[in-house]
């Protein structure tokens, strides 16, 4: 069973929860930017967890699909037909086999993702599928979907006769409110260790002015555009780490953003850390949209962390119940 | 090892920053790695991630907890600080490791620049950029590439002013006072004065890659019949 790329999209790769362990030798975690839209969708396909979806950046794919498939798209909103039919995102769908799904654009938001059930089973590579582009590993050295491209999908797809030859949807789907931020709510940013080091006209436009997301913005970085900001005095500094959502102050006084595809070390002054729970609202800003900041406390960051992933736990086991009471799994 | 001077600094809700200085220098990095090496032996479950002058450890933070603390950071510091602070930890010696380099011509197209720039001839450059011992300080940049310490400081060289789109791997480089080895095509800006026919990363490979943080290093001069050789050995 394979899905064939018949057009690529803007931006699409296969991802999953990333490659992590490898820092020390320079590869970074990568991975799906919204982790939580990227688990649901996997839920809602009929997934166990962790199979590798796909990420769709801005403008959607067009896929065909050689056998019956059951799919779930999350993440921004994103137009979805087949043929004459318009599917519901947030909801588990049933495509017949030779199915074109044609993935168009995204109102708002950036990434959508499309899970199938049993995962797109590309060669993993140091125990992950996702597509590294910045480091070049992953499906055919680390690059985003050409047309042509065949992705296999692995165990689990819909076994037995294909009796329904129709696209169906599942009756209910999920409220994408609380998992997509529609309003552009400010998003939460730490100290970083040179924050103290802005001059004090600097530190007060960082939590509050509106910053614009950078044209040339990827999975490796957005640059915030709108306002520059200055240190005190100059720092001269030797690499250290970076991460994903680590906000670094190159010399033009433009921040950057790092994201999944961060490298692992880096030599800017790093003055704020974006919350973890709040990287995927961020992964969702567009090139253009406008992102604010607010200081919060490691405490409450990490208190809101784990109220998401018992809400997220909790949510993901229910889905999985109601795919089971529907018949909609094979197990 | 002593504790008291290593600053600990919350990074991010999973991670810690400890930093031992501000410098680049080949003692404090090899305090970062024999704490590397401790951590990884006594607390498993982090990751360690070494710099020059720090270490990045990742962790979990909703499951690091201890009796005296809600905060999982004060806690990880307190198990870090214990397991440094202990005496007698006993470290393997670093591995070693031999690079073979063709140096100057096509592999090296950067070389005959370099002397002219030192005032040496390029059998000093070479012959200085063998002699030295060096330590991997860290990983970064691409998957594999080593930010090597201990080259000779004659041949620190400024980088290019217009960095290459296309450095091919395996490339020897000297960037400021620092050597390193470009384990894939990438763009980059040192200056290149030889080639090594070594894989330095290999994603199917256990481990990814040849060179790990701490690691010692030397260079090894060969000619072009033996890089060649060396080249077809690693293909197969």
């Amino acid at each position: 069973m394979s899905v064939t790329v018949l057009k690529p999209g803007l931006l699409s790769t296969v991802q999953d929860g990333g490659r992590p362990g490898h820092a020390a030798v320079g590869v970074g975690r990568a991975g799906a930017m919204d982790v939580p839209a990227w688990r649901l969708a996997n839920a809602l396909a009929g997934n166990r967890g962790d199979e590798a979806a796909l990420e769709c950046t801005l403008l959607g794919p067009t896929l065909r699909f050689e056998r019956a498939a059951w799919i779930a798209l999350t993440g921004a909103p994103i137009q979805a037909h087949v043929g004459e039919v318009t599917l519901p995102p947030w909801t588990a769908c049933h495509l017949p086999a030779g199915s074109v799904l044609q993935l168009g654009g995204m109102a708002v938001g950036c990434r959508s993702y499309l899970a199938v059930r049993g995962g797109f089973d590309v060669p993993p590579v140091l125990g992950s599928r996702s597509s590294d582009l910045h480091a070049r590993l992953g499906h055919e050295a680390g690059r985003a979907l050409q047309a042509g491209d065949m992705l296999p999908i692995g165990p689990g797809a819909p076994r037995g006769p294909d009796t329904t030859q129709s696209v169906h949807a599942a009756c209910w789907g999920l409220d994408p409110q609380p998992w997509f931020d529609f309003a552009l709510e400010p998003i939460t940013l730490l100290r970083g260790s040179h924050w103290s080091q802005l001059d004090e006209a600097s530190q007060q436009r960082l939590h509050g002015a509106r910053f614009g997301i950078g044209k040339d913005s990827n999975r490796t970085a957005s640059r915030l555009d709108g306002q520059t900001l200055q240190l005190r005095a100059p720092l001269e500094l030797i690499s250290e780490a970076a991460l994903p959502g680590t906000v670094q102050l190159p010399p033009s006084g433009q921040p950057i953003v790092l994201t999944a595809e961060a490298p692992v070390t880096g030599g800017y002054p790093r003055i704020g850390q974006v919350a973890a729970v709040d990287l995927p609202r961020f992964a969702q800003r567009r090139p253009g949209d406008a992102v604010c900041f607010r200081h919060g406390s490691l405490e409450d960051a990490i208190a809101r962390l784990a109220t998401r992933e018992r809400a997220l736990d909790r949510l993901l086991k229910h889905v999985a119940q109601r795919l089971q009471q529907d018949g909609c799994t094979n197990a | 090892m002593e504790t008291a001077s290593i600053q600990f600094e919350p990074f991010a809700e999973d991670a810690l920053l400890l930093r031992f200085d501000h410098r680049i220098d080949a003692a404090i990095n090899a305090r970062v790695h024999a704490a590397v090496a401790t951590l990884r032996r006594d607390l498993p479950l982090l990751e360690c991630v070494p710099a020059y002058a720090s270490v990045l450890l990742r962790f979990d933070p909703l499951a690091w907890r201890d009796a005296n603390t809600a905060d999982p950071h004060q806690a990880l510091e307190r198990a870090v600080r214990s397991a440094l602070g202990a005496t007698g930890t006993p470290l393997r010696a670093p591995r070693e490791r031999d690079i073979p380099v063709c140096y100057g011509g096509t592999h090296g197209p950067d070389l005959a620049d370099v002397a002219q720039h030192l005032g040496l001839t390029i059998d000093d450059v070479i012959a200085r950029h063998v002699t030295a011992d060096y330590r991997v300080a860290m990983l970064g940049f691409a998957p594999g590439f080593p930010y090597l310490l201990g080259l000779d400081p004659t041949l620190a060289m400024p980088r290019r002013r217009d960095p290459r789109q296309r450095v091919p791997a395996g490339s020897v480089a000297i960037g400021g006072g620092q050597t390193g080895i470009y384990p894939d095509q990438l763009p980059g800006g040192w200056q290149l004065i030889g080639r090594t026919p070594l894989r330095l990363f290999d994603a199917a490979a256990t481990p990814p890659s040849l060179l790990g943080a701490g690691d010692r290093v030397r260079f090894r001069a060969i000619d072009e019949d033996e890089f060649r050789h060396l080249e077809a050995e690693q293909r197969a």
